[in-house]
């Protein structure tokens, strides 16, 4: 059901983890509905130069976690912020259509830590 | 790693050999229509005939009062329309619980649109009904009773009998789906007054697609599936007759070896649930403690959600099921663990682990093995056990 590049991300996730004094943090989903997804940024410069990521949920929603952080590490915060779930969705060579929210919600929690660190910095 | 280790009997199971061997020749020698005079239809009816009285010797009920169905969900579509259509003039209230089989639910929601009234009953956390709900349900329009005996998730077995007494009591009919329970607990149909009571082949060791309903004689029950004459006018369609010696023979198999069988599981089953209970932290067993299949074990383990654990097992060679949202295809996690009072988020990370006739120790010593480490692996992934590690 699963690409084996859904199934690579999810069996070996990159960037797993915290950030100690992260510059941002976006956390969106609920328990409710199974799937959380936490990202961590650190920012030097608006350059992330690191990511992390936790995540509470399915195959699906690890790997697009997974691969979200791929996608913006090493990026401007302008360019993260137009990582969209289509883009993701893409990189994991397709998800399983009853999955597909689990790639917005990837775009949403890369959105919310970098409006986090804009609040916090000052740059809104 | 290619070992490879199925603890989803409750799903589906495998054919045993003898079934297997009883069926191979009805495809190629015994391949006569039952409806035909000649000798081919008459070798082929013989053995239907023998395959309902096995059915009939099983249930003790009579071969009569034994039809044979595509399945447990044809089996409960059959009763749940029938009696209400065939009862109309009596009532159009029903009596079923929150924890059945979709097979039951789908069936009454579709009668609810039709003008029927059903009362679900709750369970408590065990998932057992109250007998006290169950009477107070009950009304002078009250034409059915259906209830599960034994839970196809959680396990959990339904006081079978005094759910019988009751119905008889009250001159209501009483169906009960023992898809999960056949092979695995002793059933009397007359002495536990059960008036219809639905089997599938496929969860002893038998062959898939192939059922029966017991329907005590007398009952009235409208036909499900019309067209030609066979199960005595009952039940259309040329019989599945490979199929069907092969519920007969598994049938036999079961119930003659129950007790060997439960004693088999039983030691596998406490010896999985006191080791999983004892190596994870946070971790609820779902279900009755007692009164449950024997090859059941059903937990919530917190923090996590129930599809990365499977395809965690999966990579290990462990076969298991949940009940999280993922893997029911919906947004919701199952039914089941929702009406036993579980909040969403634990019942995302539920796992259904149901042994068999081929475990033995050493699989259950290899899931307490691989299944703390995932688990854990897990967790250390999850934003909602930070918290509880952060002292909340
Ligand atoms: C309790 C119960 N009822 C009905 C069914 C449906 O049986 P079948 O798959 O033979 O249609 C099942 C099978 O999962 C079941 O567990």
């Amino acid at each position: 059901m699963y690409s084996e590049k859904v199934m690579d991300h999810f069996t070996s996730p990159r960037n797993v983890g915290e950030i100690e004094n992260a510059d941002g943090i976006g956390e969106v989903g609920n328990a409710k509905c199974g799937d959380i997804m936490k990202i961590y940024l650190k920012i030097e410069n608006d350059i992330i130069k690191d990511v992390k990521f936790k995540t509470f949920g399915c195959g699906a929603a690890v790997a697009t976690s997974s691969i979200a952080t791929e996608m913006i590490k090493g990026k401007t915060i302008e360019e993260a912020l137009k990582l969209t779930n289509k883009a993701v969705v893409e990189a994991l060579d397709g998800l399983p259509p009853q999955k597909i929210h689990c790639s917005v919600l990837a775009e949403e929690a890369v959105k919310a830590a970098i409006e986090d660190y804009k609040k916090k910095h000052n740059k809104q | 790693m290619n070992k490879r280790i199925y603890l989803d009997h409750s799903a589906t199971t495998k054919v045993k050999p003898e079934v297997l061997e009883e069926m191979l020749p009805v495809y190629t020698e015994y391949y006569g229509n039952p409806s035909s005079i000649y000798s081919f239809g008459r070798e082929a009816k013989k053995l239907v005939d023998q395959a309902r009285m096995r059915v009939a010797k099983a249930l003790g009920a009579l071969p009569e009062e034994i039809f044979f169905t595509a399945g447990g969900s044809e089996s409960d579509n059959w009763v749940l329309k029938g009696v209400s259509y065939a009862n109309k003039n009596r009532g159009n209230h029903i009596i079923t619980t929150s924890i059945e089989h979709h097979a039951v639910l789908h069936t009454c929601e579709q009668l609810e649109k039709e003008g029927f009234e059903v009362t679900y009953l709750p369970v408590d956390n065990y998932g057992m009904i109250r007998i006290e709900d169950l009477k107070a349900a009950i009304t002078d329009k009250t034409i059915l009773i259906s209830i599960m005996y034994a839970n196809n998730e959680i396990g959990t077995i339904q006081p079978i009998e005094e759910i019988g007494k009751i119905a008889k009591e009250r001159n209501i009919y009483f169906h009960t789906d023992a898809v999960q329970a056949i092979g695995n607990v002793k059933i009397d149909v007359k002495a536990q007054n059960i008036d219809m009571l639905s089997l599938s082949a496929h969860k002893f060791y038998g062959p898939k697609g192939v059922g029966a309903l017991y329907i005590r004689k007398g009952t009235k029950i409208a036909n499900l599936i019309t067209g030609g004459g066979q199960e005595r006018g009952r039940r259309a369609g040329t019989e599945n007759v490979p199929g069907i010696v092969g519920l007969g023979k598994a049938i036999e198999l079961a119930t003659e070896n129950i007790d060997s069988y439960n004693e088999k599981l039983l030691k596998l089953r406490t010896k999985l649930i006191n080791g999983v209970m004892e190596k994870i932290p946070y971790t609820r067993l779902n279900g009755h403690p007692e009164k449950r299949l024997p090859g059941n074990a059903n937990f919530c383990f917190e923090y996590i959600e129930g599809e990365s654990l499977l395809l965690n097992l999966d990579m290990k060679g462990i076969a298991a099921s949940s009940g999280s949202a993922c893997t029911s295809g919906s947004l919701d996690p199952s039914h089941v663990l929702l009406a036993i009072g579980l909040p969403h988020e634990i019942a995302h990370g539920s796992l259904r682990l149901t042994l068999g006739d081929e475990n033995t120790e050493e699989d259950v010593d290899y899931v307490l093995e691989v299944l703390p480490e995932i688990v854990q692996r897990l967790r250390d992934m999850s934003p909602l056990y930070e918290k509880v590690k952060g002292g909340k």
